[in-house]
């Protein structure tokens, strides 16, 4: 082996490698997105859930309209409202809420709630203490659920955002039953 | 010297093997670089029959020819093998031809793993057009393939679809470590970096850029094959995922991705106009670092293709400023090739009507690109036929053009003949007329609202859309010309000095035409083309 191969050889294994790296970089990049959205709370993505770690001072003279939305995901059967679409609260006033959650499908299914929020800045000033956010929900054929919520408004929200909407998506995760559209999906990717 | 000394050695005193396993087992540069060139050839005209397909559908508002669904698999297979099988393998080809020779190496660095590099492309492309036959049809989603268009209401060949992209990527980073290994190793002594022709410089740069990206693109096909098939939600909202995340990771390998397909083409062209302007190339130096900031800086602009997700303010002005930012270095490698003309005496052989065409033309789709850059604008012009317009005029133009300007200057040297050089001026003139009569009227259109990926539209756009039918026809015709002339060439024609160019410079041209199969296989001398009086100033 002369001095050329292996000078050859050396960049082809470094080369080698930062492919690798490279290669990993890309999956590096889906926690670095969800850590850049958190830091920044772009997105909506939901923060502050949990009991809270700190008191914070009610704030009698501002108020703020905080918006409940419920949406369906392509073909969930199952039908989320809201039980008030929208409360007017006092910056620091712990408020507990609901919606409710009816399976009319004759099957029992399972569902999962993605939250969001809007203004996306908004996102770290509401507080959820006790939400259904990302939680599994089982209901049986016709069952009804009422699905609390609390949550709480920080007073440090900017002055400029007077209006909060927490919307949730309904997916249907129900693991054996999935779907019609997905079914003749993996049915014809079976037959391939 | 390994592998490359043994072959020299063994097959140094004959010529190539016969038969069909000379190209199926060859190691040698020179017979790599023309199966990548002529695959090329062959997806430019696979790929240019859909685009006629498309174009045709669209000569007339109403759906005439084809179903919706099959002019979206068109525009998605139209992009996809105009990105990865023509223009990409035809650069590829281009460096396994002439980097050897313009360095002065007997081959490249690794030659088996060139050959293999080379005979992954066919079999990733057959399986890739395959599924335009399987049930559900080929891809549709198209070519920057979004999820959830391209996962949860992809059709069921996208896994056919996906193997091919990681076997495309494969050949690619095979390709780029053999070019780097070249350039870093095997020049010939007294050639440092700052000597080496433009042309090696900017495939040196390319090749660090595909390193840097095909891992990527590898890395988020790999993610949608698993949200497919193993049930992980990268890009599925219900499992915490986010489709927006899909395009964050797509674009930061497609923004890198799109300088891999013109940094090549800016070496070819400035190979070319001082040749034939019969000066040096003005401000080299500057080229380089010109070449190397455009690299640099398209790894932090991608968000730009996705001005309207809804990003924060911060988010758009950042990535509208670095855009803009790229204009500078581009616009200094524009302002050398004119300074390179300025006061030349030049002539307007085929390869230097190409390049000119491309420093003019390309110059508008930068223009154009500039226009998108303006985030507040891009929202009227996202997704509309203004895109479409931008981007062919930097592909078409701009990439495609330079290939056709390489072919045209380098066949001679290949080939040992002239080829036609009026045949070669018809195809530079219709070829010129059909693109700009196809892409042209693309702007008003976009302007005035026509969406992308439709296969019918609004009354209102019929005059520009036939127009733009009947260009791409006289383009795509006219390309049987250049065919036609290669394969003239190839046979017979006029034979060619070992300059073949008046102005011609550089280590290729020492070489005999055509040149030996195994050349350089002791390292020339190095003397410096700017400094020995070969084309002083």
């Amino acid at each position: 082996m002369n001095l050329r191969q292996q000078r050859n050889r050396s960049l082809l294994v470094k080369l080698l490698v930062s492919t690798v790296l490279m290669f990993g970089f890309g999956f590096l990049l889906v926690p670095l997105y969800d850590v850049f959205c958190d830091i920044t709370g772009l997105n909506g993505k939901l923060q502050n859930t949990g009991a809270l770690t700190q008191a914070y001072p009610i704030n009698q003279q501002r108020q703020v309209r905080v918006q409940f939305l419920a949406v369906n995901n392509e073909a969930m059967p199952w039908t989320l409202r809201p039980a008030r679409s929208e409360i007017s609260v006092h910056p620091g006033e712990m408020t507990q809420t609901a919606f409710m959650a009816v399976n009319p499908t004759n099957r029992p299914m399972v569902a999962q709630a993605i939250p969001s929020v809007a203004p996306s800045a908004a996102a770290k000033y509401l507080h959820k203490v006790n939400c259904f956010c990302f939680e599994q929900q089982p209901l049986g054929a016709g069952e009804e659920q009422e699905m609390p919520l609390v949550f709480m408004v920080d007073d440090e929200l900017p002055d400029y955002i007077q209006t909060i909407t927490l919307s949730y998506t309904l997916f249907d995760i129900t693991p054996e039953l999935r779907p019609a559209n997905d079914v003749v999906n993996s049915a014809t990717r079976s037959a391939l | 010297m390994g592998n490359v000394e043994q072959v020299v050695h063994s097959a140094g005193h004959h010529g190539p093997a016969k038969g069909l396993t000379r190209w199926l087992f060859t190691t040698n540069h020179k017979d790599i670089g023309t199966l990548y060139l002529l695959f090329s050839l062959t997806m430019f005209f696979v790929g240019g029959c859909m685009a006629l397909t498309i174009r045709a559908e669209l000569f007339q508002p109403g759906l005439q020819l084809i179903r919706p669904e099959f002019f979206n698999q068109m525009t998605t297979s139209h992009g996809l093998i105009m990105v990865f099988g023509a223009v990409m393998p035809a650069f590829v080809g281009l460096a396994n031809w002439l980097i050897p020779i313009m360095i002065g190496a007997p081959d490249m660095a690794l030659p088996r793993m060139n050959n293999w590099s080379f005979w992954i492309l066919p079999f990733a492309f057959a399986m890739m057009l395959s599924t335009l036959l399987m049930e559900g049809g080929g891809p549709n989603f198209g070519w920057t393939f979004y999820a959830p268009l391209s996962t949860t209401y992809a059709p069921p060949s996208v896994t056919f679809f996906i193997f091919a992209v990681h076997m495309m990527g494969i050949s690619s980073i095979m390709g780029a470590i053999n070019v780097i290994a070249t350039i870093l190793n095997m020049r010939t002594p007294g050639m440092k970096l700052m000597d080496m022709p433009l042309f090696v410089w900017t495939w040196l740069i390319t090749a660090f850029l595909l390193i840097a990206v095909m891992p990527v693109l590898a890395g988020v096909v790999t993610m949608m094959l698993m949200d497919i098939h193993f049930g992980t939600s990268f890009f599925d909202a219900a499992g915490g995922g986010d489709p927006v995340l899909f395009q964050h990771v797509f674009w930061f390998f497609g923004h890198p991705e799109v300088y891999i397909m013109i940094l090549p083409a800016f070496g070819v062209v400035s190979e070319i106009i001082p040749t034939f302007a019969r000066k040096r190339l003005f401000g080299y130096t500057s080229m380089v670092y010109a070449t190397a900031s455009i690299a640099l800086l398209s790894f932090i602009v991608w968000a730009h293709h996705m001005f309207a997700v809804g990003m924060p303010l911060a988010g758009e002005l950042f990535f509208m400023y670095t855009t803009m930012l790229i204009a500078v270095p581009t616009g200094v490698k524009i302002f050398n090739w004119v300074a390179t003309m300025f006061r030349g005496s030049m002539t307007f052989e085929t390869p230097m009507l190409f390049a000119l065409a491309f420093v003019v033309l390309f110059t508008i789709g930068g223009f154009s690109g500039l226009m998108l850059s303006i985030a507040p604008a891009d929202f009227q012009y996202h997704d509309t036929y203004f895109v479409v317009a931008h981007f062919h005029y930097v592909l078409v133009p701009g990439s495609v053009f330079s290939i056709m300007a390489a072919a045209y200057y380098w066949l001679p040297k290949w080939t040992g003949n002239m080829y036609n050089e009026t045949m070669g001026k018809l195809h530079f003139w219709l070829s010129f007329i059909g693109v700009n009569v196809t892409f042209f009227p693309m702007h008003f259109l976009g302007l005035a609202g026509m969406p992308r990926r439709i296969p019918d539209y609004a009354l209102q756009f019929a005059d520009f859309n036939m127009v733009a039918t009947l260009g791409a026809f006289l383009f795509g015709l006219s390309q049987l010309l250049f065919v036609y002339n290669v394969v003239c060439c190839i046979r017979s024609g006029k034979k060619a000095s070992n300059e073949v160019w008046e102005g011609s410079h550089g280590l290729e041209w020492t070489l005999s035409s055509p040149p030996p199969y195994h050349s350089f296989i002791e390292p020339p001398i190095f003397s410096h083309p700017y400094k020995d009086g070969h084309r002083g100033e």
